[in-house]
């Protein structure tokens, strides 16, 4: 039975400190306005995961246009070489912005972090409710771009101008301008954010957590809330510039009128590449959560894991302009990201064999969160990899803007986005939802979506080798990209692609039958170490109604010689 | 919903949650101007013509404005003080003086601007003029909301409520005014 | 790993190539050997009856040499990968070779073609400051006439937006900036006719922003330019 906590004026309490609201909330308060840590978690998820069909639709629509160029789409239509840019842009930008970032950073750690280190909700909770109707808000503006005068934004999601300053170039006037404010809205949802997750995590641990005693992926979530902050920064003064032009006539990154291309670059990739270790991190910790609960066996070297986080987030700074090595850069520059680029590998590839030193020694079960928090290490190691040839300025020369680039980061980014939510989804369900996902249809997801997941990418790679480019609607008017062995290439990936997203409705019938139907979950149905564990499934308002949690040890307990158990609960006194 | 829960009242750093937050806050806005200020002056290093542009900001105003700016960064101490010792409605005053010194600076840009664009200088006249109303503009909106938050703590302290917010409303209007104290000189000094 | 897929036509392709390769495998190395690592541990700890987990800190010395030493090799390796790839990028990039013989190509890529100027008989490309030289050039649209086994020097513009000029057998790839002219340099190492590529998002028409380089005999390339100059005359 866990100790009643204490708050920083040192009253013994229960309740103290809350409303007291004995009335049941309406449907309003309850679901739609809450203020709770774990509701909002849950709109945030819900977001993402309809942003994630829609986004997915969108590869649909321009992966079978790629298969079979010019033929009526089902459900679609023909896609126009317009239609197409606009169709790969919204893909990116919603992909990254309103998936990964909302399921992995939002959802998981508004969820997360006031359980995982015991305490009753965010700091801010209006805040916290705020920063989910911004990001709403920033979800409405993309979807409602495609709908204005000649459509979605279409110069690709790194957005270069002249190109996207301009709706003389890129002929969306209106849709140009939806997109930046789409993104911008949803860069300030994500510093409000931030905020919170930082502050609550800092100051609101439970009596005896100690910083070392702080869960990984609560210290993961932080790290990239704080790369967010620290580097989103000039692309929001960027964003701004880029909506003065496209609206205002002002030439910030136009060379007629005294602008500089290159200036835009600079600044969106100045976030661009910290911004893909800000929902790296997050998916690593998914990992270092469910390792240890199904190897039975503590997290391996815990603290170095932590100094590579911290270690890669800082050098994240230092190599952004391996995106820009041909754009017209000084080339002397050049040389300076390819030794950062290629160094920043290190303290990457030095987590992963953390992860996997952790599985020594183990009692390792594959259940299904287990199989996705392992299925990210073996695809994620492709993706680390595969970089180094594109961070080497001399090899980038021939890969950059090449289909090998595109695989690469989608080796990094598909488990980072879709196996790192499902390693989570999977592993938290019961808490969030009460109830067990049903684990037959959980594996048979799973080798759907892995198996087609490489069947769409290492075709790509190939492609990319043999030079095709990207962004292309049809590549008839290259003679020695429409040999027919290629356009073969491009056809199995695209049918892959259609078997991956007719596994994903298993996934969803799974999810939304299991909320209803699924067994009721116990509160600890792992047998895990961590605080979350300890309250009821779901848990109540206020987390633990009965006092908050004290902590008396570090979050990866498993296998302590001479113990009953094999697991030893932080909170557990001995 | 009015709800504080327990996380909001500890303190596991030693520094209260609310100041933990503005300064969190603050790391993220210097990152913002430091993005703008730097792209700013990459540009004007490289344009040596931008000094011909340059010489037509009032530089007047913008002395008189960083003046204004400064005072009402005094009386935001003030009012910091005085909430310290627990006199909320002599903290709410000292806030609205802030308030005020935020919309003479306001009022001040107003008339410098009106009388820049009737002469042609507008936002798209060239490269130099779109950051001046960029970087002004963007500060400018920061001011704003400080006011606008600075009167809801306001109202709050002077029923002795909340007064803790006082001191946050200082650092959040220290840092606009340190912004300002970059751009006073990039925009106005160096010519 | 590349020349299995398209030629090498260039002086530095294979220099290219070569990086690739090197990085090819060294990451194909340390990928097999993580992954196979990986795996053994999946069978080899799996669940038994009755077999428990070990209690590991990670602070264990015979056990962290494991990461460790693996850790100081990649360091090494990628030390190796560096100082090849800054070398071919110097040589790419940083270097521009000139040559008695040289040539020089302008490049200009629009919404949405390129455009190319070559020098005519002359030789010569000429410019603002050498207006006679100008005079036999020869232009063409999405054509680039060269000669192989020739040192060429191209002045990349772009008229409206950004685009990219590449040539993949020569493993030739330039962004092309509105408002700058780009030098870069290339020699031929056989004939042939080729794809030119866009390689940079350029709005609706970026995937017909197709081209064809031509590497022609020095004798091909004069029967191509006299025919220029007979078309120009009529």
């Amino acid at each position: 039975m866990s100790h009643p906590a204490t708050d920083a004026e040192g009253h013994g309490h229960g309740h103290e400190g809350h409303d007291d609201h004995h009335h049941d909330p309406s449907f309003w308060e309850h679901y739609i306005f809450s203020t709770d840590h774990k509701m909002i978690a849950k709109q945030y998820l819900l977001t993402g995961m309809a942003m994630a069909v829609i986004g997915g639709f969108l590869v649909y629509c321009f992966r079978m246009q790629l298969a079979f160029p010019g033929m009526h789409v089902p459900f679609y239509g023909v896609v126009s070489p317009m239609e197409y840019n606009a169709l790969v842009t919204n893909h990116g930008t919603i992909m990254i912005f309103w998936v990964a970032m909302p399921v992995l950073i939002a959802a998981f750690g508004n969820f997360c972090i006031p359980l995982m280190i015991g305490c009753d909700d965010m700091v801010f909770p209006r805040l916290n409710r705020l920063s989910y109707q911004v990001f709403l808000l920033s979800a409405i503006v993309i979807v409602a771009s495609f709908f204005v005068p000649n459509g979605g934004f279409g110069g690709a999601w790194t957005a270069y101008p002249p190109l996207s300053g301009n709706a003389e170039y890129s002929l969306t006037p209106l849709g140009g301008s939806m997109w930046v404010l789409a993104v911008a809205l949803e860069f300030a949802a994500f510093l409000i954010g931030g905020i919170n997750f930082v502050t609550t995590a800092m100051n609101s641990r439970a009596p005896g957590m100690k910083w070392h005693d702080v869960p990984m992926i609560v210290w993961m979530i932080c790290i990239a809330s704080i790369l967010f902050m620290a580097s989103v920064g000039p692309l929001i003064a960027g964003a701004i510039m880029l909506l003065f032009d496209q609206q205002l006539g002002t030439g910030f990154f136009d060379p007629r009128v005294g602008g500089d291309p290159i200036l835009w670059q600079h600044l969106f990739w100045f976030f661009g590449h910290p911004e893909v270790y800000v929902v790296l991190l997050p998916a690593t910790g998914m990992v270092a959560e469910v390792m240890p609960v199904f190897a039975r066996k503590k997290l391996f070297a815990y603290k170095t894991i932590l100094y590579t986080a911290v270690g890669t987030g800082v050098l994240s700074f230092f190599v952004w302009a391996h995106h820009q090595f041909i754009s017209g850069i000084d080339p002397r520059m050049a040389n300076v990201f390819t030794v950062t680029t290629v160094l920043i590998s290190i303290p990457i590839a030095e987590m992963m064999f953390l992860y996997i030193a952790t599985l020594y020694g183990g009692s390792i079960r594959l259940t299904t969160p287990m199989l996705w928090g392992l299925a990210f290490v073996a695809e994620f190691l492709i993706g680390g990899v595969t970089g180094i040839y594109l961070g080497a300025s001399g090899a980038d020369i021939y890969f950059h803007d090449t289909y090998f680039v595109l695989a690469h980061f989608h080796y990094t980014f598909f488990p980072i986005a879709f196996i790192g939510t499902f390693t989570g989804l999977t592993y938290w369900y019961p808490k969030m939802f009460g109830r067990m996902m049903n684990p037959t249809l959980g594996k048979i997801h799973f080798w759907g979506t892995i198996i087609p997941y490489n069947c769409i990418f290492i075709p790509l790679f190939v492609l990319g080798a043999a030079g095709q480019h990207r962004r292309i609607y049809n590549y008839n008017h290259f003679p020695e990209l429409s040999t027919p062995d290629m356009q073969a290439l491009r056809i199995v990936a695209t049918v892959s692609l259609l078997v991956l997203i007719a596994f994903q409705f298993l996934f969803l019938w799974n999810f939304f039958y299991s909320m209803w139907f699924g067994k009721k979950a116990p509160k600890n149905p792992w047998r895990a170490t961590t605080l979350e564990w300890t309250t009821e499934s779901p848990p109540p308002h206020g987390n633990w109604p009965d006092g908050l949690p004290t902590v008396y040890r570090g979050a990866y307990e498993y296998g302590v010689p001479g113990r009953d158990e094999d697991y030893w609960p932080q909170n557990e006194p001995n | 919903m009015s709800f504080r829960p327990i996380a909001t009242t500890r303190a596991a750093t030693g520094a209260p949650t609310g100041r933990l937050a503005v300064w969190w806050l603050i790391a993220s806005e210097i990152v913002i101007f430091g993005g703008l200020l730097a792209s700013y002056l990459m540009h004007r290093l490289g344009h040596e013509e931008w000094a011909n542009y340059a010489i037509h900001t009032n530089t007047m105003a913008g002395a008189f404005n960083t003046f204004v700016l400064l005072t009402s960064s005094l009386s935001a101490v003030l009012a910091h003080n005085a909430a310290e010792m627990g006199d909320g409605p002599k903290a709410a005053k000292y806030l609205v003086a802030t308030i005020c010194g935020g919309g003479v600076f306001l009022v001040i840009k107003t008339f410098e601007w009106s009388n820049e664009i009737i002469h042609g200088y507008t936002i798209t006249a060239n490269s130099f003029w779109s950051f001046y109303y960029t970087a002004a503009g963007i500060h400018g909106c920061h001011v704003i909301a400080g006011m606008i938050i600075m009167g809801f703590v306001a109202v709050d302290a002077n029923r002795n409520k909340e007064l803790h917010r006082v001191e946050l409303c200082g650092i959040y209007w220290h840092f606009v005014d340190l912004v300002w104290i970059f751009l006073f000189p990039l925009l106005y000094i160096a010519k | 790993m590349i020349e299995f897929y398209i030629e090498q036509a260039s002086t530095y392709a294979h220099e290219i190539d070569n990086v690739i390769n090197v990085i090819g495998v060294i990451t194909t190395f340390w990928w097999a050997l993580t992954t196979a690592v990986f795996f053994y541990f999946i069978w080899r700890f799996r669940y038994r009856e009755g077999v428990p987990s070990q209690y590991v800190t990670g602070k264990e010395k015979h056990l962290k040499r494991w990461v460790n030493i693996p850790h100081y090799l990649i360091i090494l390796c990628d030390m190796v990968v560096i100082v090849a790839a800054v070398r071919v990028w110097y040589m790419v990039k940083q270097d521009l070779p000139t040559s008695d013989d040289m040539r020089t190509v302008r490049i200009i890529g629009q919404q949405w073609a390129w455009s190319f100027e070559h020098p005519g008989p002359d030789g010569k490309l000429g410019g603002p400051d050498d207006l006679a030289a100008i005079e036999d050039n020869i232009y063409t649209v999405d054509e680039l006439h060269t000669t192989v086994d020739t040192l060429y020097h191209y002045k990349l513009e772009a008229r409206d937006v950004m685009h990219s000029f590449s040539v993949p057998v020569f493993r030739l790839k330039q962004d092309a900036l509105p408002g700058r002219v780009i030098t870069g340099w290339w020699q031929a190492t056989k004939t042939g006719e080729w794809d030119i590529q866009c390689a940079e998002m350029c709005g609706i028409g970026h995937g017909i922003m197709a081209a064809r380089i031509f590497v022609e005999t020095p004798e091909e390339h004069e029967v191509w330019m006299q025919a220029q100059a007979a078309l120009a005359k009529k």
